[in-house]
């Protein structure tokens, strides 16, 4: 074949059957933004270009949390609605740059303030497996377009757990880099110490193409780390010298049996192909829910403020020169509730006289639950093994009235987002026709191991199997 | 009742860097708004801030000069709240981790000699916009090109006790700041800005009074008007049996008066808490000596060398040390051969006058020092070299002694043509000459003031007065 011809028409090909994908997949209301004009137009430019680059011609989805020019930037949030960014993320011109195609926007939680993507003001979206059920959240829509398979990859952002979560609950594989390995310049920012581009894939390989093709260090971000790429692992034969810890905290007594069970099954293969399985402890686990929801929310109230109504939003002016109404009837009307709610939350943990007491304290544990991990490291663990979520996906408006349930769906995930360590979900089989997923942890900066380790995991597990 | 006053200033002065504290856009004044803005500075989302090293070299600069403890590692922290020209709802700066702190600025105090006031910190920020409430009628618009731009805010202890006081320390400050190369300093332009706190005690009383904020003076005699206005209004309140409140007040330049801002929106909770978008600021040691060897003399170590170095007075010294540039200047005059005391005298006298009118110096040292070789050596006159100079200051490629010969100017001390003009002089003048030879000395200056006046100031004063002395004796 004319490696020639071949690559001038791959992405014309790819974008009319992703074209035809994405209508059909449009009753999942995971996508917020897309256009056959945008998509034809990123077609001819990766087929025009020179060299092929590592992601040719591959369709990718942006979380719409991630700015691009030629898209609407919403957050999902009647207070950006319309909003278009004067520049592209460092992440998205990284993915154009290596040949990838800006498919779609996707729907997500409000702000990415959610673990169901209920709270978009755009409505939720539905998870492929089971309209009735959520996606997870809040990168739900990327996750639902990858299960749906409308596209091989997808970005989302963890904030805690964001893209594990609803990885595990739509059955496709979701990848938390080390904090400062990807670059933010151009995440629409909600818990800037947390914040993290992370990937959705269809299988391990098309994860760690494109995260190798995120990661690195950018100027224009101070928080990304001075280290090369990460390289796409090369593919092991096998587990052996590789220890895993399965932390007695994650699997408590009434983990979802169907989940337990999953597990188990993992566990049972990865001693098959010479891994070593061990249990362990992570003492302040759980302190990890209570930790996260004062952090977030406090550089969330922070991050947010900046939708004031001067430049954002409807654009109330209340009565003449009253600039307080402006800011109450802008905030009050543009952010959904959990917004409201989390911007609260953040505002009272950081008041005076209060700052001490939450806040303050919330970080002195948020070290100790990185001390937790890095102690487990430092003893001979290689990697961490649990499940990504206490249960299969819910139903949809199942906790929308109780935002600690929802909180709680975050159990499992946001320890690692507290200590800035890789992980992944990796889909390990079914429950009821309900995708369940394993969750990796790996040392800081070693996610060319933790995905070399779930390629061998993917090729020795039949993630379409019922588990019992 | 005695009442001491007692005054703490806050200054923030504009880093001299090319572009912002956290992005790459000029910091140019007077340019039309909102042209020099990007997303960053803008605080569009999803933007991030990443810090300018030259801001923070300048900053340690600065405190270098203030005496100030650099701390290896500060912190940057996000001050919250809500304003139209903050554009991302909180401003980031440095609150419990400051860049800098512990130092004192010594100076002369006009009510109580030299003193010293301590430093409390200095940090960096970054500027919040501008509103501008008379460009459209009845709206407000929002001009965000100074958003971003690099501060240093430099906090004194309450040590200052009166209005001239705070002036005398502030002038002192700013020509530190200006020497040490951290900023323009310029109220008018904005770049140095001042906020002064402000109580009132009986004397003898060491506890504080409760203390208020003056703002809003755009030059140093209106801090120290605003300053004034603000102890007699306290002391009339405290005097009335009324007590004083924590607000924050704004001056009137017209009125000369300071006037309460709605108190309570200043009681603001401004929620500081690091910024997780900025790492912690990590300084070399190493590095911060280098810096501490490149500052340049401060005023008052180059002002004590210029004294011992050129045996200047005190006096001389302060106003040659007013501005670096002049110090400089006179040392490159000295350095080209030129007297001390003499190159003083011209560097405070008509060098400094159109150093003030244009900013330079259109005289070069080297040519400055030959003019005053040329009056040391007798070949033009003290006034004639001052005529010199202008020419000089036009024409800068002509030397001194050719300029003085185009003009005309070199003296004559030849004793033939001394006579002829001297010879004239006595004719013309026959009463005056015989009031002379009558008694009267002083008639001397007269008669070489008219030589000097035939001769068109060419005549050498020194060769005149001997040739009139002999020809008003030998006729008698």
């Amino acid at each position: 074949m004319s490696g020639k011809v071949g690559k001038r028409e791959s992405g014309k090909a790819t974008a009319r059957e992703t074209i035809a994908r994405l209508v059909k997949a449009e009753p999942l209301n995971a996508v917020l933004h897309w256009s056959h004009e945008l998509l034809d137009a990123e077609a001819a430019r990766v087929d025009a270009m020179g060299a092929p680059g590592a992601l040719a011609a591959m369709p990718i989805a942006l979380k719409d949390n991630i700015v691009t020019v030629e898209q609407p930037t919403t957050c999902a949030s009647r207070i950006l609605e319309g909003y278009v960014s004067p520049y592209n993320a460092t992440v998205v011109d990284r993915l154009r740059a290596a040949g990838a195609m800006i498919a779609a926007k996707t729907n997500l939680d409000e702000f990415a303030m959610g673990s169901s993507t209920e709270h978009s003001a755009f409505g939720r979206v539905k998870n492929p497996h089971d309209p009735s059920r959520v996606p997870g959240g809040s990168s739900g829509g990327s996750a639902a377009l990858v299960a749906a398979g409308v596209v091989p990859a997808a970005l989302g952002s963890e904030t805690g757990g964001s893209v594990r979560q609803p990885a595990s609950f739509c059955g496709v594989v979701g990848v938390k880099p080390s904090y400062g390995r990807v670059s933010r310049y151009g995440l629409v920012a909600f818990g800037s110490s947390l914040d993290c581009v992370s990937v959705f894939g269809r299988t391990v390989d098309d994860a760690s193409r494109v995260l190798s093709t995120i990661s690195g260090p950018d100027p224009f971000d101070a928080t990304t780390v001075n280290r090369p790429p990460m390289r796409v692992p090369k593919p092991l034969a096998d587990l052996r010298g590789l220890t895993f810890g399965l932390p007695r905290e994650y699997f408590p007594t009434d983990l979802d049996a169907g989940v337990a069970a999953a597990l188990r099954h993992t566990a049972d293969r990865i001693r098959q192909v010479g891994g070593e399985v061990r249990e362990v402890s992570l003492p302040n686990s759980s302190y990890a829910v209570p930790t996260y929801y004062i952090i977030a929310p406090a550089e969330a109230a922070a991050n947010l403020a900046r939708y004031d109504g001067v430049r954002y939003g409807p654009g109330h002016i209340g009565s003449e020169g009253d600039i307080r109404a402006l800011y109450r009837i802008t905030r009050g009307e543009g952010f959904g509730e959990e917004v409201r709610r989390r911007i609260l939350v953040g505002t009272y943990v950081l008041s005076a006289g209060y700052y001490d007491a939450y806040y303050r304290k919330a970080q002195r544990v948020r070290a100790l639950i990185a001390e937790d991990f890095r102690q487990l490291f430092d003893a001979g663990v290689d990697l961490l093994l649990t499940p990504t979520t206490p249960t299969p996906a819910f139903k949809a408006g199942e906790k929308t009235e109780d935002p600690v349930a929802m909180y709680l769906a975050d159990v499992f995930v946001c320890s690692m987002s507290l200590a800035g360590l890789p992980a992944l979900s990796l889909p390990v089989g079914r429950s009821e026709g309900l995708p369940v997923g394993a969750q990796l942890v790996a040392p800081h900066f070693e996610e060319e191991r933790m995905l070399a380790v779930a390629g061998v995991l993917e090729q020795n597990l039949d993630a379409g199997a019922e588990v019992r | 009742m005695a009442w001491e006053t007692v005054i703490g200033l806050e200054v923030h002065v504009q880093l001299r860097t090319r572009t912002k504290m956290f992005c790459g856009n000029r910091t140019a004044f007077g340019d039309p708004p909102n042209t020099n803005v990007c997303p960053v500075c803008l605080g569009l989302p999803g933007a991030l801030p990443v810090p300018n090293a030259e801001a923070i070299r300048l900053a340690v600069r600065g405190a270098i000069a203030l005496g100030c403890t650099i701390h290896e590692t500060s912190v940057f922290a996000r001050k919250n709240y809500f304003y139209p020209d903050l554009p991302k709802g909180y401003q980031i700066s440095q609150f419990d981790r400051p860049l800098a702190t512990g130092g004192s600025v010594t100076f002369e105090s006009p009510d109580r000699g030299r003193m010293r006031v301590g430093i409390t910190r200095l940090h960096v920020e970054e500027d919040a916009g501008k509103l501008l409430h008379d460009r459209y009628p009845g709206k407000t618009a929002v001009d965000l090109n100074r958003a971003g731009t690099p501060l240093a805010e430099i906090v004194s202890e309450p040590d200052l006790r009166s209005p001239a006081e705070a002036r005398a320390y502030l002038t002192v400050l700013r020509q530190i700041l200006i020497y040490a190369g951290v900023s323009e300093c310029s109220m008018e332009q904005g770049s140095l800005r001042v906020d002064a706190n402000l109580s009132i005690r009986p004397g003898g009383v060491t506890k504080l009074g409760t203390k208020t904020e003056v703002k809003n003076m755009n030059s140093f005699a209106n801090v120290e008007r605003a300053l004034e206005a603000e102890r007699e209004r306290q002391v009339a309140l405290v005097e009335s049996g009324r007590r004083v409140e924590q607000v924050t007040l704004l001056f009137n330049a017209a009125t000369g008066q300071v006037k309460p801002t709605r108190s309570k929106e200043e009681s603001h909770d401004y929620r500081y808490f690091p910024d997780p978008d900025l790492p912690p600021l990590v300084l070399a040691a190493a590095w911060i000596a280098e810096q501490r060897v490149a500052l340049p003399e401060l005023p008052d170590a180059k002002r004590g060398r210029l004294e011992n170095e050129y045996a200047l007075s005190a006096q001389d010294a302060r106003v040659l040390t007013a501005e670096a540039s002049l110090a400089d200047y006179f040392e490159s005059v000295v350095e080209a051969g030129a007297d001390p005391k003499t190159s003083a005298n011209w560097v405070m006298g008509d060098v400094m006058t159109s150093y003030n009118e244009t900013g330079s110096f259109p005289v070069s040292p080297p040519r400055l020092a030959a003019l005053l070789a040329l009056v040391r050596e007798g070949i033009v006159s003290h006034q004639a070299a001052k005529r010199v100079y202008t020419e000089l200051a036009m024409f800068t490629d002509e030397e001194p002694q050719a300029a003085a010969g185009r003009l005309g100017l070199v003296q004559v001390s030849d004793q033939v043509a001394l006579s002829g003009w001297v010879d004239e002089v006595l004719a013309a003048h026959p009463n005056e000459v015989a009031r002379f030879r009558g008694g009267e000395a002083k008639l001397m200056a007269f008669f070489v003031g008219q030589v000097m006046k035939r001769s068109k100031g060419k005549a050498d004063p020194k060769g005149v007065q001997p040739v009139l002395q002999e020809r008003l004796l030998q006729t008698a």
